[in-house]
């Protein structure tokens, strides 16, 4: 199979045999090959087809309304090349745990449900007092609102609950974190612009007493 | 004649690119950094090689390790997709000085539109109009230029574009610390401090017109509107724009090749205008910037023409001649695109993970491209977009239904989508009406948000600040 397909809109820019790589079968089908395959589908009584190949799998289902929903998988292995580094990803991925996120770089609360941004109190003892503020969602740490500006907070600084204290910017969006208590900062536990994951303690807040 | 071709980017556009490559005969290479390479699109590859760890600094933004990859690939060539290094000329540079092809358009002119008043000024000297509005070196000068050109106004960086460094100013009263903060956050963010003022049209309809051009001749074809935005993010887009009329779309259509003629521009771009409808027929238009890329928006203009937009960028960079000529672009139908988004529809707040089930519509009239699959990461490091679904019908009507239609059968776990926003805007009256302003989506999710059925024109909570880092 070449991977020049009947669509093809090159028009008189034939590939000469031999220069550009034939034999390179596409990994999974377009559009237009699954609307053939729907067109053949609905002459026939069957509300599912599950097509298997080497490279991909199109599984396609009839919904209530008449029309039709594709699932497709490409489970091969990504071919790499030309580089220092190996490209396969440490352990493979597949087939994925279904949610969970990745292990924060501090330990997480043991078990429950993940703890929104608010702070959570930290250790007994004479450090009773002292509050994390987490990362409400994984992503990059920012101590300021730009490259050069003053940090939000300094070690010291008095904050209140709804201090902005610092950045996570995730998916090129920037999301503020609160102190979400009124106190002083005690410590800030990142580096500017070091990757935080969810609930990773980016600061402690010694509580101000009531 | 292109053989190798490195695909220098990540997610849906990747795929995109990787396919049309392998439908030519050409071998596609995906550079992928750490955090894309099992990727859907590196599984799609013919080859992929590894640019670099997961912030984009690091990797997809790193001109010197994209042009390493593609000569120790043996690539003869390098498409940026959209985003990223699409419009950067260092990379253009770089490409040429390694004996690359660049897919894209030359060096200069990726300079002159980088330059937000540069390319204003080149689209004023083509006969384009353009909003009252210019440079501004202080608070002084701001105030003395918004004054003239009235307000409400839109503080712009320079070296901005595609929705980045914005903001809006309402009263003389905001100006001078808007304009500190802009200036400050336009060296920071690009490198250039400069800010520009322009007069702020709040319910004007964002039309844009699809160029394509071989360096001696260019050739249009057909416009889009991408009204529906978010934070200034494109969130649904269609072609043609429906409800326009007909000697305003004609005008935009004559100025956007008038525009690249001048440029003698080479490779596909975007001339994105404002639209403002007069109340009886007509209305005026204003240039806004050039996107010198492949769109995220393309497959509508494909949908409507038949054409593949990223075969025409490889024909041209192969230094070929435009193999069309204008009366040979014919659009027909209408076909509207959905960005699906990882992201809590109602806030925006963005959402990565692991995709557990990714199931999408098909049929006549549906495209669907995407760069996940059941299995899937979501990284935290890049933008939210999933895939896009495209539906085609003979009128605008018949797309809105097949929207609405596809949308139910799409189905995504693992992560928070933006489908509810979606299907909620395909039952909406006034986006099946057509000819919403950039005002509408806003209005939108603010009734959406607080269950009220009437107009509460408040501004949803935003909870993401715009992002203002590169």
């Amino acid at each position: 199979m070449t991977s020049t397909g009947p669509g093809s809109s090159r028009g008189p820019a034939k590939p000469v045999p031999g220069a550009r790589t034939a034999a390179m079968a596409p990994a999974s089908l377009s559009a237009e090959d699954v609307q053939d395959i729907l067109r053949l589908l609905d002459t026939l009584p069957f509300d599912e087809l599950t097509l298997e190949t080497s490279h991909f799998t199109l599984r396609l289902q009839r919904a209530a309304d008449g029309g039709w929903a594709q699932e497709t998988h490409v489970p091969s292995r990504p071919v790499a090349t030309g580089s220092a580094a190996p490209v396969q990803p440490a352990p493979p991925t597949e087939p994925a745990p279904p949610t969970e996120p990745a292990p924060p770089t501090e330990p997480a609360p043991p078990t429950g449900p993940l703890p929104a941004a608010a702070p959570t109190p930290a250790g007994t003892g004479p450090e009773r007092d002292l509050r994390e503020v987490r990362a409400p969602l994984p992503g990059t740490f920012y101590r300021a609102p730009q490259p050069g500006a003053p940090p939000y907070v300094d070690v010291g600084s008095l904050v209140a609950p709804d201090t902005v204290v610092a950045i996570i910017e995730t998916m090129k969006l920037m999301n503020p974190v609160y102190a979400g208590t009124a106190g002083t900062v005690s410590e800030i536990c990142l580096d500017d612009g070091q990757f935080a994951e969810q609930d990773a303690v980016l600061m402690r807040v010694s509580e101000r007493a009531r | 004649m292109l053989h190798h071709v490195l695909v220098a980017n990540r997610g849906e556009i990747a795929a995109r690119v990787v396919r049309t490559c392998q439908r030519l005969g050409i071998e596609a290479i995906l550079a992928a950094s750490d955090a894309d390479l099992d990727s859907l699109p590196a599984r799609l590859a013919d080859r992929t090689t590894r640019i670099g760890p997961a912030p984009p600094a690091a990797s997809y933004l790193n001109v010197d390790a994209v042009v390493a990859a593609a000569t120790a690939a043996g690539a003869d060539a390098v498409h940026p997709g959209y985003g990223f290094l699409a419009e950067n000329p260092r990379l253009a540079r770089a490409c040429d000085a390694a004996g690359l092809v660049f897919i894209g358009p030359s060096a200069a002119q990726l300079e002159t539109a980088g330059d937000k008043l540069a390319a204003r000024a080149q689209a004023a000297a083509a006969g384009l109009p353009v909003l009252p509005g210019g440079e501004v070196g202080d608070a002084v000068e701001a105030e003395g230029l918004a004054r003239e050109i009235g307000w409400p106004v839109l503080i712009k960086a320079v070296g901005g574009g595609g929705g980045r460094g914005l903001r809006p100013v309402h009263t003389a009263a905001e100006l001078a610390a808007a304009a500190g903060q802009a200036t400050a956050e336009a060296r920071a963010a690009f490198g250039d401090p400069r800010i520009y003022l322009e007069r702020f049209l709040t319910r004007a309809r964002h039309v844009e017109v699809q160029l394509l051009g071989d360096g001696e001749r260019i050739i249009h074809l057909g416009d889009r509107d991408c009204s529906l935005q978010r934070r200034y993010q494109k969130v649904v887009e269609e072609a043609p724009a429906p409800r326009l009329d007909p000697g305003l779309r004609a005008a935009m259509h004559d100025a956007a090749v008038a525009f690249g003629s001048r440029l003698r521009y080479r490779g596909l771009g975007t001339v994105e205008f404002l639209a403002d409808s007069g109340a009886a027929g007509g209305g005026v238009f204003y240039f806004l910037e050039i996107n010198a890329r492949i769109q995220v928006e393309h497959p509508v203009t494909e949908a409507v023409t038949g054409l593949d937009l990223v075969a025409e960028q490889i024909a041209v960079a192969e230094g070929r001649p435009l193999r069309l000529a204008q009366d040979e672009v014919t659009p027909a139908g209408h076909a509207i695109e959905c960005r699906i988004n990882a992201e809590d529809w109602r806030e925006g707040v963005p959402s990565p993970g692991t995709i557990t089930r990714a199931v999408f519509p098909a049929g006549p009239g549906i495209r669907v491209d995407t760069g996940v699959q059941a299995g899937s990461v979501v990284p935290p490091h890049y933008d939210s977009l999933l895939a896009k679904l495209i539906v085609h019908g003979p009128d605008r009507a018949s797309a809105v239904g097949g929207l609405r239609r596809a949308l139910d059968r799409c189905e995504i776990g693992g992560v928070a989508t933006n489908l509810p926003l979606h299907s909620g805007l395909a039952s909406d009256p006034a986006f099946a009406a057509g000819g919403v302003g950039t005002d509408f989506l806003d209005l939108f999710l603010g009734r959406a948000m607080t269950g009220t059925g009437t107009g509460s024109a408040g501004s949803p909570p935003q909870p993401g600040m715009e992002t203002a880092r590169g």
